[in-house]
């Protein structure tokens, strides 16, 4: 807020899921710009963001509106969120290292294809010292992902992957400094380099994967940098970001609003939706001193808060807090790759150690012992299997992208394949977790027109669900005029100069209050009911997770009347009114009759439980606690991404596996010629690229998988 | 014998080329929106694309 004179500006990122096609693209960097106070608009597709540069003084609700005149809904995305930053900046260097071994590779190997084809003497000398001129800075600069790890791994007295890589690497090249100085036949500085650029590919292709996954994780995010209009002791309002509120302040809840914290109602009446926060499906109403709670919506009318906690002392701080003790559990976790390389590493040096010490003894000098047991070490270093796990999981995590479901690490996929029991929280899995018209088929085919015109114009959650009903069923809106919103009670508009009005019923309905009534000239024409539906494909989702073995049931927050009518439909037995610390219990119950848990929920209810289960998802509308607690999140109304991910998870696994078996199978030919002496630079070079190519190949195959 | 004092040069000089290339498109920001990248070539209007 320095000097508005300064034609200084700010730069600002927004997350818009919802862009999907080059048409978005144009649309946002063109329509953004004609905003006066917005200079520059830059679209980052692959992360769905949106980078404006903007007027110091622009407000966050005035950069939203900006979004929604084109047609989309932007969430800005806060400092919350550097961390992420930091991670691909560390892909980046990844790729650096990539790029970097790949030109020494090239260069060597056209060095190194002279040799092979019969260069000798002082031509090869030549050649093999400018191999270590372009080996030596390459191996300094690339190898140190692996030096660094195998360092710290060594440290602590243990041995991973990286170990049987930094020694292999660093003997090898020693070894062809001296061959090289001593003008010997054979150099292994492009076994060296090529053994890097593959296993660099494999780190690379792992950090993408993640990178990716949250990028459009945070495009979901919703209350990150999120807050609320506060009003001044003088009367006028200021929007003021989440993390800067403090107890005491005034907020004014604009209806469709989240809570920024938690709070007293100081004025207005208003229904609010706790279904994130317990799972309760019936909004609650409110009034004046009532408590609120933080990630609540405000579904009715906008009300006066008094804030009495905010950020790390609201309620769901305590939920937070139990999440992160539920998280531990998970990092005991040992990936695929590292329990392989616990088992592979030790043999790789005892070989290469037993080579060395067979060919002593046999009396071969210990230069000649040395060159052999090099070459072994540069045969069984993990080259393949370095490339198995990542590539199969990235393809794997690509072809899931496209049905929708973003899987946030390779490890997620690894511990989906192995779950045998799902618990399944209801509101907002089970079910759509918002409001749905129920009874739109009895409302007369003409006024329906009448009731989009109305609707379409108002922020409410029910119109908003009766204007997505209305246009899926392709009404047109009928022309109205003179539209106007009364907070607390509905829409009103002139309709053929009559008064038409669409709000809430004159009388009460029976049900939990979720109804609109539409009147003309006073006179009711018809009402609809709302409630929370099933997902469409719920039911075939359960059947097809039993046919994959994996036992079905719900966990749930919310009353036992409620659920039962689902746990019915579903043929699913249930658990009732849960709280979060119960569904801890029930998954480490689960746990310790040696069950595999899969933790699908939504709520900041279903954190703790999300983080605890061995495996968990939360669909795209979840709570942001519940979409950061989750393993992977799938997006849009259908559940059957939920099968989908796991048969894919499967399919991934024995992927892997074969790769394993081919890499392992490749050892059993090509160690034996090493240990008898027969494995030259070229031999070393073939039998690495080939054995990559054929992991990476076997791992496309996962492509055409999904169906 | 003697091809090789120019042409081991040329040789390196352009994968060299070829490693600037890539740390200059790195650099850039290339790298940083490859769906965005595809997608770009259908939008109509480049005119705002001055960074």
């Amino acid at each position: 807020m320095s000097a508005a004179a300064a034609p200084l500006l700010v730069e600002r990122d927004f997350a818009v899921p919802a862009m999907r096609c080059a048409g978005c693209i144009a649309k946002l960097e063109q329509g953004l710009v004609r905003d006066h106070r917005i200079t520059a608009a830059r679209v980052n597709f692959t992360e769905k963001r949106v980078h404006l540069s903007c007027a110091p003084d622009t407000e966050t609700p005035d950069l939203i509106g900006a979004f929604s005149l084109l047609g989309f809904e932007a969430h800005p995305i806060g400092d919350a969120n550097e961390g992420a930053e930091a991670e691909a900046a560390t892909s980046r260097e990844l790729l650096l290292a990539v790029g970097v071994s790949g030109f020494a590779m090239m260069n060597i190997m056209l060095l190194s294809v002279s040799v092979w084809s019969g260069a000798a003497g002082a031509t090869r000398d030549l050649f093999h010292w400018l191999s270590a001129l372009i080996a030596l800075p390459t191996v300094a600069y690339a190898g140190r992902p692996f030096f660094r790890s195998a360092w710290g791994a060594l440290r602590r007295g243990q041995t991973n992957m990286d170990v049987p890589i930094a020694i292999g690497v660093s003997i090898t090249t020693a070894l062809s400094l001296y061959e090289t100085a001593t003008s010997g036949p054979h150099a292994y500085f492009d076994g060296v380099v090529m053994l890097i650029f593959f296993l660099l590919c494999g780190r690379w292709l792992d950090s993408v994967m993640r990178d990716r996954a949250r990028g459009g994780v945070t495009a979901l995010l919703r209350n990150m940098g999120s807050g609320a209009m506060v009003m001044e002791t003088n009367g006028a309002n200021r929007w003021v970001n989440a993390s800067a509120l403090e107890p005491a302040m005034v907020m004014l809840v604009a209806m469709g609003e989240r809570l920024a914290a938690d709070g007293i109602v100081i004025g207005g009446t208003s229904q609010i939706d706790l279904s994130l926060l317990t799972g309760e499906s019936a909004p609650q109403r409110v009034g004046v001193d009532d408590r609120v709670h933080a990630g609540t919506l405000n579904l009715d009318a906008p009300v006066r808060v008094k804030i009495t906690a905010a950020g790390a002392d609201t309620a769901i701080a305590d939920i937070a807090r139990l999440m992160g003790e539920a998280a531990q559990g998970k990092s005991r976790y040992v990936r695929i790759a590292d329990r392989a390389a616990r088992l592979y590493a030790p043999a790789v040096h005892a070989l290469a150690l037993l080579a060395f010490a067979g060919w002593m003894i046999a009396g071969a000098g210990w230069h000649q012992s040395m060159l052999i047991a090099v070459a072994v070490l540069i045969i069984t270093c993990p080259c393949a299997l370095g490339l198995a796990v990542p590539a199969a999981q990235i393809v794997a995590a690509g072809a899931l992208m496209r049905v929708g479901v973003l899987i946030k690490d390779g490890s997620a996929l690894e511990r989906l394949a192995e779950v045998d029991r799902a618990l399944i929280d209801k509101t907002g899995t089970l079910t759509l977790g918002r409001p749905v018209a129920t009874n739109l088929d009895d409302v007369e085919p003409t006024v329906r027109p009448l009731l989009l015109a109305l609707s379409q114009a108002s922020r409410h959650p029910l119109s908003a669900a009766l204007t997505r009903d209305l246009a899926a069923m392709g009404v047109n809106a009928e022309p109205v005029e003179a539209l106007a919103e009364t907070p607390g009670f509905g829409m009103e508009a002139t309709w053929r100069a009559r008064r038409v009005t669409l709000g809430r019923p004159a009388t009460s309905t029976g049900d939990n209050g979720l109804a609109t009534q539409l009147s003309i000239d006073g006179d009711p024409v018809a009402t609809i009911h709302f409630s929370d539906q099933l997902r469409p494909d719920a039911r075939a989702t359960i059947d097809a997770l039993r046919a994959e073995g994996i036992a079905p049931t719900i966990l749930s927050g919310d009353r036992a009347e409620a659920v039962a009518p689902v746990a019915r439909t579903l043929g699913l037995t249930a658990q009732t009114a849960m709280s979060p610390q119960d569904k801890l219990a029930a998954i480490a119950r689960q746990a310790g009759a040696g069950h595999k848990v899969l933790m699908i929920g939504d709520g900041l209810n279903d954190g703790p439980a999300l983080a605890a289960g061995h495996a968990s998802m939360a669909p795209g509308s979840a709570s942001d606690a519940g979409k950061n607690a989750a393993d992977c999140i799938f997006l849009g109304d259908q559940m059957m991404p939920v099968v989908q991910a796991v048969r894919m998870a499967r399919r991934t696994q024995a992927i892997v596996r074969q790769n394993f078996t081919l890499a392992i199978g490749y050892n059993f030919i090509a160690v034996p010629l090493a240990f008898l002496g027969y494995v030259t630079p070229l031999v070393a070079a073939i039998a690495m690229s080939g054995s990559s190519l054929i992991v990476v190949g076997n791992a496309l195959r996962l492509k055409r998988a999904i169906r | 014998m003697n091809g090789l004092i120019f042409l081991i040069p040329i040789a390196l000089g352009l994968g060299l080329l070829g490693l600037a290339a890539f740390f200059w498109s790195l650099r850039k920001g290339q790298f940083d929106d490859l769906d965005g990248a595809a997608l770009r070539i259908f939008v109509e209007d480049e005119e705002e694309e001055t960074r």
